[in-house]
């Protein structure tokens, strides 16, 4: 059977993944290499790896360290951040990503999920979407979630997916960083438009949040998360075990 | 010193690097002769089948695989390059494949209930058949690998050694005689990848 899968993701600024606390055997949290590893070797079933760099010199840096951490670890990656054309897409799947996350760069110019997707295929192509209810409507955002585009949330999705985009990560501007739970009424509107997985970002506080997660909108497929797994608040294996115990597949 | 033939398709980096993880003495190659004297080859592929398999043709690389297999050398196919292994393949239109296996690669929608998404995308638990294969003798049955495909190998039953439960029993492995292939990614799943791709290192010529 298929599990569920749980992706912690890092945000990387100048070679350092920004916040994060100690683990035991992690020396330096900041270091992604020793970060990605310690979350492979204790279940997480992907990694996701936004650069929230701004300089070229910070972007080099990032994909060296791409480099050590595919040569470390061997599940699957997602890289995002800063990726605006078919260049970017080279540039990080050279170095060892799967997948690659595209946001702003798709709502500047469409017709990158079109391209990337026939270049490197659909499996290779993620649509992340921030959204945020205004006036009763789901609206996609942009620039880290500062600009309202106009555009209805689930059109828009539908429209990457028609252009080849394989994987959909939506998170709620609504829930994110609130912790009180995944934003389900979101999630479900967009599961229910499209046929590619979907993976649930923002407003994870624990462990009953991923539950309710996977029981009342079963057909996400994942569920990301940054802060409460690098701050310690939550243990990848503690959640698994949990999901498994509720009846929710998991690799473990 | 194990070959990953290279013919312009895909990425490799994640395999090399997974082959040197386990200590192997890899070398990624389009080179003919190269491939000759290897101990053995992995054909990878991601993309679509048509390119893959006129680019293998087009370097002659099609022919350098298969008889380095009549020569009884083992060959591992990763993906698209375990379809490739099969007879033919149905993806946007019917094209002939290296016939290593005898199969065809068919789209998975069409066996699979309309629930389900497409591609099998994730983690998936490995069901092995009848007898345990050899590259499979470090891990155990129900272990997870790592799947993202939209089509699959079918008719190919009598080499089939690990299956995967996605609606139908979804050929996860196949093998016969010194070829093997799974369309699952060792390199993308783990230890449990990695103790495969140890397993196919530690394999004894014919």
């Amino acid at each position: 059977m298929i599990t569920k899968r749980i992706i912690p993701c890092l945000d990387v600024r100048n070679g350092r993944v920004v916040k994060g606390v100690n683990f035991e055997g992690v020396s330096d949290v900041s270091d992604p290499v020793q970060l990605a590893k310690h979350y492979s070797d204790n279940g997480a079933d992907e990694l996701v790896f936004y650069d929230i760099t701004a300089s070229f010199e910070g972007r080099a840096l990032f994909t060296d360290i791409l480099k050590e951490v595919a040569k470390t670890i061997f599940i699957p990656l997602t890289v995002g951040g800063g990726i605006n054309t078919l260049d970017d897409f080279d540039r990080v799947l050279k170095c060892g990503a799967d997948k690659v996350s595209v946001n702003s760069g798709a709502i500047k110019n469409p017709q990158l999920i079109y391209d990337a997707a026939k270049r490197y295929g659909d499996q290779c192509v993620v649509i992340s979407a921030d959204v945020k209810r205004v006036d009763g409507v789901f609206r996609v955002f942009a620039k880290g979630g500062r600009e309202n585009t106009g555009m209805e949330a689930v059109e828009w999705i539908k429209r990457c997916v028609g252009n080849g985009a394989g994987e959909v990560v939506l998170n709620s501007i609504d829930t994110d960083g609130v912790k009180k739970g995944f934003d389900l009424e979101m999630l479900d509107a967009v599961c229910n438009a499209v046929s590619v997985p979907v993976i649930a970002s923002g407003g994870a506080g624990g462990v009953s949040d991923f539950v309710e997660l996977f029981k009342k909108v079963p057909k996400v497929d994942a569920g990301l998360a940054a802060s409460i797994f690098h701050f310690g608040e939550v243990a990848i294996k503690d959640l698994k075990t949990e999901l498994r115990a509720n009846g929710i597949d998991m690799r473990i | 010193m194990v070959a990953i033939v290279d013919y312009g398709v895909g990425n490799l980096f994640s395999l090399k690097s997974s082959m040197e993880a386990i200590g192997a003495k890899v070398v990624v190659t389009g080179n003919a002769e190269v491939l000759r004297s290897a101990e053995k080859i992995i054909l990878p592929g991601v993309g679509a089948f048509e390119d893959a398999i006129k680019k293998l043709q087009e370097t002659g690389l099609d022919k350098v695989i298969k008889e380095e297999a009549a020569n009884g050398k083992h060959i591992m196919g990763i993906c698209l390059g375990m379809q490739m292994l099969l007879d033919k393949s149905f993806e946007y239109g019917e094209h002939q494949g290296l016939g290593l296996i005898r199969g065809e690669v068919r789209p998975i929608d069409e066996v699979i209930p309309k629930t389900l998404k497409v591609p099998h995308i994730g983690w998936n638990s490995l069901k092995f058949n009848k007898d345990k294969h050899e590259i499979f003798k470090y891990i155990n049955d129900g272990d997870f690998v790592y799947f993202v495909h939209s089509y699959y190998g079918a008719k190919c039953e009598e080499a089939v050694i690990a299956t995967a439960e996605y609606g139908i029993d979804v050929t996860a492995a196949v093998a016969r005689g010194n070829v093997c292939g799974c369309q699952f990614h060792p390199e993308k799943s783990g230890d449990v990848g990695l103790k495969i791709l140890k397993a196919f290192c530690e394999m004894k010529g014919e």
